[in-house]
C-alpha cells in the first residue's frame, strides 16, 4: 500500500508507537498520529515534517534497538522528511536535485561565482573592477541589472515554493476544511519558539543523550539570522524605491545594521549547528541528508562571511572580486533554495497549521 | 575505571527505580555506591523501563496533576486491592512517603507531563514520566553518574557471602570474570523471579512454557532465591503473579506495554475449543484488566480469542498487531484455527441471548444476556456485524509476588524474626509486604521509590558508623 520501504517502515512504527503513546508528552508528532488508527503516505509525510528531530523519543523509547521491534523513529521520519523534499519538488523532473544537493549547491555556487566574475570583467568597466569605488557597487554591477537577476531567481523559488507547498498541503489535508486564523496564530507561535525543538521540556538531544538546549540556540540564531538578513535587504529595498536613498548605506543606517546583526546570526548559528551535528548520534540521522544539511549551513554561512568581507573592505580595490564572490554564493543560494534543506521551514510550518487545526477540531481521521 | 578491589559502602544489588532511589540517596549521604546490574546497558532497570507512571498522595496543587489525593484515600484504594493482605505500617509508610516523591524525583532530574488522552482516569492518582519509564531511568542513572555513583552492567550477583545475616560481598560475573564485590551494606533491589520459566513451572506447570513475560528476561528472581535460601524471611503467595491477556503474537520478553489489548468487553472471549468462559462485561477494563491472564493461564493451551465486530472495532486502543478479519464467523474462525462449527454456535447462542439496551462503554450500562450459564453483564451487543475481527491472547506475566521481608527501615528480616545486620531491601523483591495480592495502577513504582530512599538512607547509615 506504500510506495517506498521508507514510507512502509514509517507505518509499522507508528502502528507500534500507537499502540504505546509513552511518548505523547514529548511533542506534536504522538498527539497527531493518535487522532488516526492507520496512516496513508499523506499522513505519513504529514508527520515526518511535523517532526523536529530532537530525538527525545529515541531515548525515551523501550523499544528501540536493540529490542526486536527496532523503533526509530527520528530516522525514519528524518528519511521519510528528506524523500518528501524530493517527492513534492517543483518541476518534478527537479526531485534528483533534492538527492543530490550537496553536490549540485556546491556546482551551482562555484559556477555563480564564476559567472559573476567573468560577467564583470566581460561588462563592467574592468577599471572599476579593479580600483576603489567608495563602495560603490553600482558601479561595477548597475542597480537594474542585480535587481533583474535576482528578481528572477526569486520569482521562480517562490513559484517553486507555491506549486511544492500546495502539493504537499493537499497531500497531508485530504479533504479537510481549510484552517482558521487561529491555528495559523499557533504554528506561526510554535514556529518562531521552536517549541517542538524542546523534547517536552528537558531539549533536544543534540551532544548526546543528555537533553540540552544548545540545538535550539544555534537554530534560533540561524533562522533570526536569516530573517535579520531578509530585513535588511526589505528596508533598503524600500529606501531605494520609496526614499531614493542609494546604496551605500552608512554603518549606522537601518539597512547596514540590520543586515550586521543578521549576519553575526548566520555566523554563530551555521557553525553551532554544524559543531552539533558532528557530534550527535549517528543512529538518528539519515546519512543521506547530511549533504543537503551541510550544504545549506555552509551557504548561510558563507553568505554572511563574504557579505562581512564585502562590507569591511568595500571601500578597497578587493570590492569588484569580493562583490562577484558575495553575489555569486548568494545566487547559488537562491537557485538551490527550493531543492535544498530550506524548505524544512516551510513543510514544517504547514504541519504545525495542520496540527493546531487539528488540535482544535479534535478530529478523529481514519 | 571504577576500582573493585576496594569495599564499597553501599552495594546495590538490580538497576531499576529502586535501586537508583537507593544508590542515589546513599550517594548524596557521601557513601561510595556501585549498582550491579545483570542486565547489558540497553535492558537496564527491569520492569522499571516499561512503567509509566507512579502513584501518590498529594494535595492537588501539583501542575501536573489533576488532584488532589489524600493519604486516606490512597490507604483505602491500597487496602480495598489488597483484600488487607498488606502489612499496615509499611502501608502507612509507602503512602505517606509517596508524597515528597514528585519533588524529590524532579530533582534528581525526573521529568513529569500532564496526563494525556488515553491515561486521564489516572491523572488524579498518578504522575506521569515524561516520555515513560525508560526517561525516568535515564534521568535517574544520569543524576548517580553525576553523584558518582559507579555502575556494571552484564553483571549478575552469582553468590553472596552472607555471614550472620552479615552481607560481606557478592560475586559477580562479568566480563568473562568472576569477581567479588565487597560492602558495609547491601541493598536488594533486582525485582522478581517472572521471567524464570521454570520457576513458574513449580506452581504453573507445563501451563508456564506457554507464558509470554511482558519485561526482560533478566528478572530471573535469582537474587531473591539466592537471599531466601540464605535465610532471609519470605513474604506474598510464592505461587501469585500479576497476569494480565496480551496479543499472543507478542515476543516471548519484553513485549511491555504495546502489546495490551483491549478489546475484551467489546465482543466475546472464547478458548481453543470456540466456547466461552467467563462474563466479559463483569466490570469496567480497568477493573478487571489484570483477571484475564489467570483466566486464560487455565484454559487449554493457555489461548484465548477475543472476537469483536465492526461495530466495536474503533473502540478500543489500536493494537500493535493487526486484528484477524473475516466476512463471517466461519471464516474468522478457520483462520483463527478455531472450529468454525463450535464457534458459529457460541456466537449465535450469545447473539440470542442478548437483550436490548442502551450501548455506553464508558459505564456499566444495560447491556446483558439473558439465559446464558456464563453470562455478559454489560456491553453485550449482538456480534452481527461484519467485517469480524479477533485477536489471539495469551498470559502476560508482569511481576510476582514472592518477596523479602523487610520492616520500616527496609531492613530485611530473618526467619527468626530479627533484623539483618546490613541488609536492606527494596521495590519489587520486597514489594509483597505492601501489595499482597492484587494491584493498583503505579503502585510497584511507588514503593520502588519510597523503600530505594529508606534503604539507600539506612545503608548509608550502617556504612558510615
Amino acid at each position: 500500500m506504500h510506495a517506498t520501504d521508507t514510507l512502509r517502515e514509517a507505518d509499522r512504527l507508528m502502528t507500534v508507537c500507537n499502540a504505546c503513546r509513552y511518548c505523547e508528552g514529548l511533542c506534536a508528532v504522538f498527539p497527531a498520529m493518535e487522532m488516526r488508527r492507520t496512516f496513508n503516505d499523506g499522513d505519513l509525510n504529514y508527520l515526518a515534517n511535523l517532526c523536529h528531530h530532537c530525538g527525545a523519543c529515541f531515548y525515551d523509547c523501550q523499544y528501540s534497538p536493540p529490542h526486536e521491534f527496532d523503533v526509530n523513529v527520528p530516522e525514519t521520519l528524518a528519511k521519510l522528511r528528506n524523500d518528501s523534499y524530493a517527492a513534492y519538488a517543483w518541476p518534478g523532473f527537479l526531485a534528483g536535485a533534492v538527492a543530490r544537493n550537496g553536490l549540485i549547491v556546491t556546482l551551482l555556487t562555484a559556477a555563480s561565482v564564476a559567472a559573476f566574475i567573468i560577467g564583470f570583467v566581460g561588462f563592467a568597466d574592468s577599471a572599476a573592477l579593479f580600483s576603489a569605488q567608495a563602495g560603490d557597487f553600482y558601479n561595477v554591477m548597475p542597480h537594474g541589472a542585480m535587481v533583474a537577476l535576482f528578481g528572477l531567481v526569486a520569482l521562480y523559488a517562490i513559484l517553486a515554493f507555491v506549486f511544492s507547498l500546495r502539493a504537499f498541503w493537499r497531500d497531508i489535508n485530504g479533504d479537510n476544511p481549510s484552517t482558521g486564523v487561529a491555528a495559523l496564530g499557533q504554528a506561526v507561535r510554535d514556529t518562531f519558539t521552536l517549541r517542538y525543538l524542546g523534547g517536552g521540556g528537558g531539549g533536544c538531544t543534540s551532544e548526546d543523550e543528555q537533553p540540552s538546549s544548545q540545538r535550539r540556540l544555534y537554530h534560533h540564531f540561524t533562522f533570526y539570522g536569516f530573517l535579520l538578513c531578509f530585513a535588511a535587504t526589505a528596508v533598503a529595498t524600500l529606501y531605494h524605491y520609496a526614499f531614493d536613498w542609494r546604496a551605500p548605506y552608512a554603518l549606522y543606517s537601518l539597512p547596514v545594521l540590520l543586515g550586521i546583526a543578521g549576519g553575526i546570526g548566520l555566523l554563530i548559528g551555521p557553525a553551532g549547528l554544524f559543531a552539533l551535528a558532528r557530534r550527535r548520534d549517528p543512529i538518528l540521522v539519515d546519512d543521506a541528508g547530511t549533504g543537503m544539511d551541510t550544504a545549506f549551513i555552509a551557504m548561510l554561512f558563507l553568505t554572511s562571511l563574504t557579505g562581512f568581507a564585502l562590507m569591511i573592505l568595500r571601500d578597497t580595490a578587493a570590492m569588484g572580486l569580493l562583490l562577484a564572490l558575495h553575489l555569486g554564493v548568494v545566487f547559488g543560494l537562491f537557485l538551490s533554495l527550493p531543492y535544498g534543506k530550506f524548505v524544512h521551514g516551510l513543510y514544517r510550518l504547514l504541519a504545525l497549521i495542520k496540527y493546531a487545526a487539528e488540535r482544535r477540531r479534535q478530529t478523529f481521521v481514519d | 575505571m571504577v576500582d573493585l578491589s576496594e569495599p564499597f559502602d553501599v552495594v546495590v544489588v538490580g538497576g531499576g527505580n529502586a535501586a537508583l532511589c537507593a544508590a542515589i540517596t546513599a550517594a548524596q549521604a557521601g557513601c561510595r555506591v556501585i549498582v550491579l546490574e545483570g542486565a547489558p546497558e540497553f535492558y537496564r532497570g527491569g520492569n522499571t523501563r516499561h512503567t509509566r507512571n507512579l502513584r501518590l498522595a498529594h494535595d492537588g496543587t501539583t501542575p501536573t496533576m489533576t488532584g488532589p489525593y489524600a493519604q486516606d484515600e490512597f490507604l483505602d484504594d491500597l487496602y480495598r486491592v489488597t483484600g488487607g493482605q498488606t502489612d499496615k505500617v509499611l502501608a502507612e509508610l509507602t503512602i505517606a512517603r509517596s508524597s515528597e516523591l514528585l519533588s524529590w524525583l524532579t530533582e534528581q532530574g525526573v521529568r513529569f507531563q500532564p496526563p494525556l488522552g488515553g491515561t486521564l482516569n489516572l491523572g488524579r492518582t498518578n504522575a506521569f514520566f515524561l516520555g515513560g519509564g525508560r526517561g525516568a531511568l535515564n534521568a535517574l542513572y544520569r543524576r548517580a553518574a553525576a553523584l558518582g555513583v559507579a555502575v556494571l552492567y552484564d553483571a549478575p550477583v552469582t553468590a553472596f557471602t552472607i555471614e550472620h545475616g552479615f552481607f560481606m560481598s557478592a560475586a559477580i560475573r562479568h566480563a568473562g570474570q568472576v569477581k567479588s564485590i565487597r560492602g558495609r551494606a547491601l541493598v536488594a533491589a533486582a525485582g522478581g523471579f517472572e521471567a524464570n520459566i521454570e520457576w513458574l513451572k513449580q506452581y504453573w506447570g507445563e501451563a508456564a512454557d506457554n507464558f509470554l513475560i511482558r519485561g526482560t528476561p533478566y528478572n530471573t528472581g535469582s537474587v531473591l532465591r539466592m537471599l531466601l535460601d540464605a535465610g532471609v524471611a519470605s513474604v506474598g503467595d510464592p505461587t501469585q503473579c500479576h497476569a494480565v491477556a496480551i496479543d499472543a503474537r507478542a515476543p516471548k520478553f519484553d513485549g511491555g506495554i504495546a502489546t495490551r489489548l483491549d478489546s475484551v468487553i467489546f465482543g466475546i472471549v472464547v478458548n481453543r475449543d470456540g466456547s466461552r468462559f467467563y462474563d466479559e462485561g463483569e466490570d469496567t477494563w480497568p477493573k478487571r484488566y489484570a483477571i484475564w491472564g489467570r483466566l486464560i493461564a487455565q484454559q487449554p493451551g493457555q489461548i484465548a480469542y477475543s472476537i469483536v465486530d465492526a461495530k466495536s472495532i474503533r473502540l478500543f486502543m489500536p493494537s500493535i498487531f493487526p486484528a484477524v478479519e473475516a466476512q463471517t464467523i466461519p471464516e474468522l474462525a478457520t483462520k483463527l484455527e478455531l472450529d468454525p462449527v463450535t464457534l458459529t454456535k457460541t456466537v449465535d447462542d450469545f447473539n440470542a441471548a442478548v437483550q436490548p439496551g442502551t450501548f455506553d462503554h464508558t459505564v456499566l450500562d444495560d447491556c446483558t444476556t439473558s439465559g446464558l450459564a456464563i453470562p455478559k453483564s454489560h456491553w453485550a451487543r449482538k456480534l452481527d456485524t461484519p467485517p469480524f475481527y479477533g485477536y489471539p491472547l495469551r498470559p502476560g506475566i508482569t511481576f510476582t509476588y514472592l518477596g523479602l521481608r523487610v520492616n520500616e527501615q527496609s531492613r530485611m528480616l530473618l526467619k527468626d524474626g530479627t533484623g539483618a545486620g546490613n541488609m536492606f531491601a527494596a521495590g519489587e523483591i520486597m514489594a509483597g509486604n505492601v501489595l499482597g495480592k492484587g494491584y493498583l495502577a503505579g503502585i510497584g513504582m511507588t514503593i520502588g521509590a519510597v523503600f530505594g530512599r529508606i534503604a539507600g538512607e539506612g545503608a548509608a547509615a550502617h556504612a558510615r558508623n
